[in-house]
């Protein structure tokens, strides 16, 4: 077993408590949990554990931010975008700190926390721009009445983020939030704190005023239940697992009926046509599962190959598997870091166990690397079939499920047979077959010959179990408004 | 001091500013009264070049009518020069085509940051070539053209097409192209702002442009170039002429590699361009004159009619598509029951309108663009006087150095006098009598034109029963001169064709494309 040895710089970690009214805050029972660096499994830092009563706090802080005739009601539409735009630019000024902040805390490569830091700048900016854009309508009426909707913001928005990408999850939460007036409180996964209590300190310097940007860190049971079950906030939008997303649509209609959207997991498949240039799919294919140690929810997890091109196939993804450098995510050679935790570790090691058991056959890896931390040797498993239980459920590591298919029309009803429905991806080069494809796979987005083609200007969501509502693109607006229809009577043509 | 509360009034009435530009004082800004001109020649290619006939001519400072520059003079081999560039920039594979559509908007940031960097000094310019107020350059022109800058920025990775709806096994999508390489020709009653309403829809869309700024007033539009370079376009992206509108103008509305003309300017000129844009179906947008209708009942709020009436007309020195304005509200009908009051406080008003030095802090009217301009205000005040229409302030030139005409008020005026059918482009306002709605909503419409109009009233029914009757592009209830860049400009009837500004303006510089592939099953 290899020693692990980190690379990580030493780090002042300046922001551990409660972020409510642009100040920070000890939590209300006195209690702070530890944040571990999944490098080592040691504890970096505490982080104050918000509970109900700091909830109750934001909540009212937030109010107070929405009431009429405050700042933020006030405010031009532009200058929304404005305030926007300066908190981008914050995130872009401070990449190098924020980016080493992420990659200790997550685990993912250095490389990969820049890229996420200029894809949440991106998003901002992007949504930045939609604040003075988007409109209401005026409808065509009888001529003594004049009507016309308003796209109003919804109010008190509480956001749930999980841990595999946690500034980029704030970005794409709080984006379309912002754009359309909203007040947000946000809170990061108990796994991941530290980067979104930064990003806070850049809003405050941004100068949102107090209250419209709230960030309470704490676990799910009580922290984030909290959020879910408050009857003074409007709308919650959660991205995490199934299980847990479907507590929160429950528990929100039970509390007050607040609006609800969710990113939730997914078992995606990834079809390769005989037509795919081979080397090329294996690429795709072998960044599809593994990127950011799998931890994904749009995670390739299905590899559907054509038996005409699957020993070819197997043979170079396994090679390229075995090339994958795991290691410190400080480190520029490395690929692939660690898992999130320990608990997340044994899961996948125990699906490892069980593909072997169901008759897969594992071609390589799938065995702990270094002697501390949370590392796996990226596997892959040939002759997968579909009702093994590493086919059917999402393993969030790195496990790469190879099944082979003949027929377009067979595959696709595999690929379907599934409660997820997150993304899809094919690869082939016919046009025809290409559209057939995309009219058939039940999946919120479809990839052809490319894979995670995640823009911001493109709607991103689950059918089916992986989700409800869409994020990002125009589309993303819409949980964030409600719409109020407005209807005059003229009194002089009665 | 009664100008500011003018600045303060227009700050929150019109012209749409963001919170922290409608809080600065020209006070703490050093003024400068000569400033430097430091680009005087044709912008093409992302260099500034001379004109390929050697040719220059003078520009003039209206407020002394001397001469305070020479810039190059562009005609027709320089503009085939420039659309050269400009289709060179457009073709397939070059950088611009190629470029994320979020670059582009980014580009714009850039020019709308490197415009506040520069703003004391572009205002001060503005100024030394238009003759507007100094305060009005620095704390309206510039700042809207940087909002309408970052306005336009946020949407080049927004123009969606559609997925559509068809019968049959087909996929059909459409995809919304830039139309080309446009060519904008620009008038010189707001240099920099109509600069900035041409460039944004231009770029967002992705086309490559030729611009002609008027032969008045190019120093401001050349600076702007020089801006233009620095934050990055790529080269023939914009191209920026100078040049007469015959020649030069003509050269472009001519040019068969040029797909679309925006123009704005008058309505004499906008036929001719229409008629000959049309020989080649290229496609016109026009922004022409007005006579716009401003009108105000007996239950408004009198201040603020009256302060707004008068702005209305007299803003920019009446050169407005609005005062110098093509949207000025040169026909200003008052209800029966307040029309002796409302005429009382007019001239009372009109009277107290400092006329003058317009780099002094206290002037709100400078000198109007040019000899001829004045002249033809002149001719149209005379007019106005032997009409019958009763002339009750200023009616004269004044002083006898620059083109300074005094703040004119006619009252009495009646629907057939030429000062109420015809477009004056002066500081000249006519008050009319009304009785009843309908009445004066006809009498509004009565006109070719239909840019603007206001309404001053507090009832609610009044307010929309008169903006739906009224055929004008923008009509605006208790205010005037609201130009939000989200908010639509654009004239009804000969006042012009097409939508300026907002999501409106987008069609005109997109080509629709309609994709429709056969595929093997269509399911829903």
């Amino acid at each position: 077993m290899t020693s692990f040895i980190s690379k990580a710089p030493h780090m002042e970690i300046k922001y551990t408590q409660i972020f409510i009214n642009n100040e920070w805050h000890k939590a209300g029972n006195g209690k702070t949990f530890p944040v571990i660096n999944p490098s080592t499994g040691e504890e970096i830092c505490r982080v104050e554990g918000g509970t109900k009563s700091d909830i109750d706090k934001a909540v009212e802080a937030a109010r107070n931010a929405f009431r009429v005739d405050s700042a933020w009601r006030k405010l031009e539409p532009s200058a929304r975008g404005t305030l926007m735009r300066k908190f981008a630019e914050l995130l872009r000024r401070d990449i190098a700190y924020l980016a080493q902040l992420e990659t200790l805390n997550n685990g993912k490569t250095l490389i990969n926390s820049k890229i996420d830091i200029m894809g949440s700048a991106a998003c901002i900016d992007y949504y930045a721009g939609w604040a003075d854009k988007f409109t209401g309508e005026t409808i065509p009426s009888t001529p003594d009445t004049f009507i016309y909707t308003r796209h109003e913001p919804v109010g008190i928005c509480g956001q749930i983020i999980p841990w595999n990408y946690p500034i980029l999850m704030l970005a794409l939460k709080l984006g379309p939030a912002l754009a359309c007036g909203n007040v947000v409180i946000l809170k990061p996964a108990e796994e991941t704190p530290l980067t979104a209590l930064y990003c806070a300190s850049l809003i405050k310097e941004a100068g949102f005023p107090p209250g419209v940007v709230n960030i309470v860190p704490g676990d799910g049971p009580e922290c984030g239940h909290a959020i879910v079950v408050h009857e003074g906030i409007d709308k919650i939008s959660f991205t995490g697992s199934v299980e847990v997303g479907k507590k929160v649509q429950e528990n929100a209609a039970k509390s007050n009926l607040k609006r609800v959207t969710l990113e939730l997991g997914g078992k995606s498949p990834l079809i390769i046509c005989e037509d795919a240039d081979v080397d090329f799919a294996v690429y795709v294919a072998h960044e599809a599962i593994f990127h950011n140690a799998a931890q994904n929810c749009i995670a390739g997890s299905r590899t559907f190959v054509h038996s005409k091109i699957y020993p070819e196939f197997i043979a170079k993804s396994v090679a390229l598997a075995k090339k994958r450098i795991v290691g410190d995510p400080f480190d520029p050679n490395t690929q692939q870091g660690p898992q999130i935790n320990s608990q997340q570790f044994k899961k996948i090691l125990n699906y490892i166990e069980l593909g072997k058991n169901a008759g897969a056959r594992l071609e390589c890896g799938g065995q702990k690397a270094y002697d501390k931390g949370y590392f796996i040797q990226p596997a892959v498993f040939s002759d997968v079939k579909d009702d093994m239980i590493i086919a059917r459920e999402e393993i969030f590591g790195p496990v790469m499920c190879v099944l082979k298919f003949d027929s377009y029309d067979e595959v696709i009803e595999r690929a379907n047979a599934t409660n997820f429905g997150l993304v899809a991806g094919v690869i082939t080069k016919d046009l025809t077959r290409a559209l057939k494809f995309v009219q058939e796979l039940q999946a919120g987005s479809v990839w052809v010959n490319t894979y995670a083609a995640m823009k911001f200007q493109a709607p991103f969501g689950g059918f089916k179990q992986s989700g409800q509502g869409r994020e990002l693109g125009k589309y993303g607006l819409e949980p964030y408004y409600e719409v109020k229809t407005v209807v005059m009577k003229l009194l002089s043509k009665i | 001091m009664l100008s500011k509360l003018v600045c303060k009034r227009v700050l929150n009435h019109g012209l749409r500013l963001t919170t922290r530009a409608a809080s600065a004082s020209t006070q703490q800004v050093v003024v400068n009264r000569k400033p430097e001109v430091k680009y005087q020649k044709l912008f093409i290619n992302n260099e500034f070049v001379d004109s390929l006939s050697g040719a220059s001519f003078d520009v003039i400072n209206p407020a002394t009518g001397g001469v305070i520059a020479q810039v190059a003079d562009g005609s027709e081999k320089d503009v085939d020069r420039a659309v050269k560039a400009a289709k060179n920039a457009f073709r397939l594979g070059s950088e611009w085509r190629r470029m994320d559509p979020a670059d582009r908007g980014a580009l714009l940031y850039k020019l709308a940051d490197l415009i506040e960097r520069d703003r004391a000094y572009i205002a001060a310019l503005e100024t030394y070539n238009n003759g507007k107020p100094f305060k009005d350059s620095y704390n309206i022109d510039i700042p809207h053209c940087i909002a309408v800058l970052r306005y336009y920025a946020g949407w080049p990775d927004k123009i969606n097409g559609k997925v559509l709806p068809v019968g049959g096994d087909f996929f059909s999508y459409t995809r919304r192209e830039p139309v080309g390489v446009v060519g904008q020709i620009i008038p010189w009653n707001f240099p920099m702002i109509l600069l900035c309403w041409k460039i944004g829809p231009s770029v967002v869309t992705g086309c490559t442009t030729v611009v002609k700024l008027d032969e008045h007033t190019p120093l401001t539009g050349l600076y702007t170039a020089k801006l233009i370079q620095e934050a990055g376009f790529p080269p023939g992206v914009i191209n920026i002429l100078a040049g007469d509108g015959p020649n030069c103008g003509g050269s472009i509305v001519k040019h068969p590699d040029v797909q679309k003309i925006a123009f704005t300017g008058s309505t004499h000129v906008g036929k001719i361009i229409g008629a000959e844009a049309a020989k080649l179906v290229k496609r016109t947008t026009l922004e022409l004159g007005g006579k716009s209708p401003n009108i105000v009942f007996a239950d408004c709020d009198l201040d603020n009619a009256v302060e707004m009436s008068h702005f209305a007309l007299f803003f920019n020195q009446g050169q407005c598509c609005c005062g110098q304005c093509c949207c000025a509200g040169s026909r200003t009908f008052v209800e029966e029951k307040i029309y002796d009051e409302f005429v009382q406080r007019s001239i009372e008003r009109t009277k107290r309108r400092k006329i003058g030095d317009p780099y002094d802090e206290s002037t709100e009217q400078g000198p109007q663009i040019s000899q001829e301009q004045m002249d033809k205000i002149l001719d149209l005040i005379d007019s106005g006087k032997k009409s019958g229409a009763k002339l009750v302030a200023g009616g004269r030139r004044e002083g006898d150095k620059g083109f300074f005409v005094q703040p004119t008020l006619f009252a009495d005026v009646k629907d057939d006098h030429q000062i109420a059918r015809e477009e004056i482009f002066g500081p000249v306002m006519q008050i009319l009598k009304f009785k009843s709605i309908d009445e004066v909503i006809e009498r509004a419409n009565d006109t070719e034109y239909g840019l603007a109009a206001s309404i001053f009233t507090k009832d609610l029914d009044k307010a929309i029963v008169v903006s739906n009757g009224i055929r004008a592009g923008s009509v605006w209830v208790n205010t005037y001169d609201n130009f939000d860049p989200a908010a639509p400009f654009g004239g009804f009837k000969q006042s012009g064709l097409g939508r300026e500004k907002s999501e409106f303006s987008l069609d005109s510089y997109t080509e629709t494309k309609c994709v429709t592939i056969k595929i093997s099953e269509r399911n829903s």
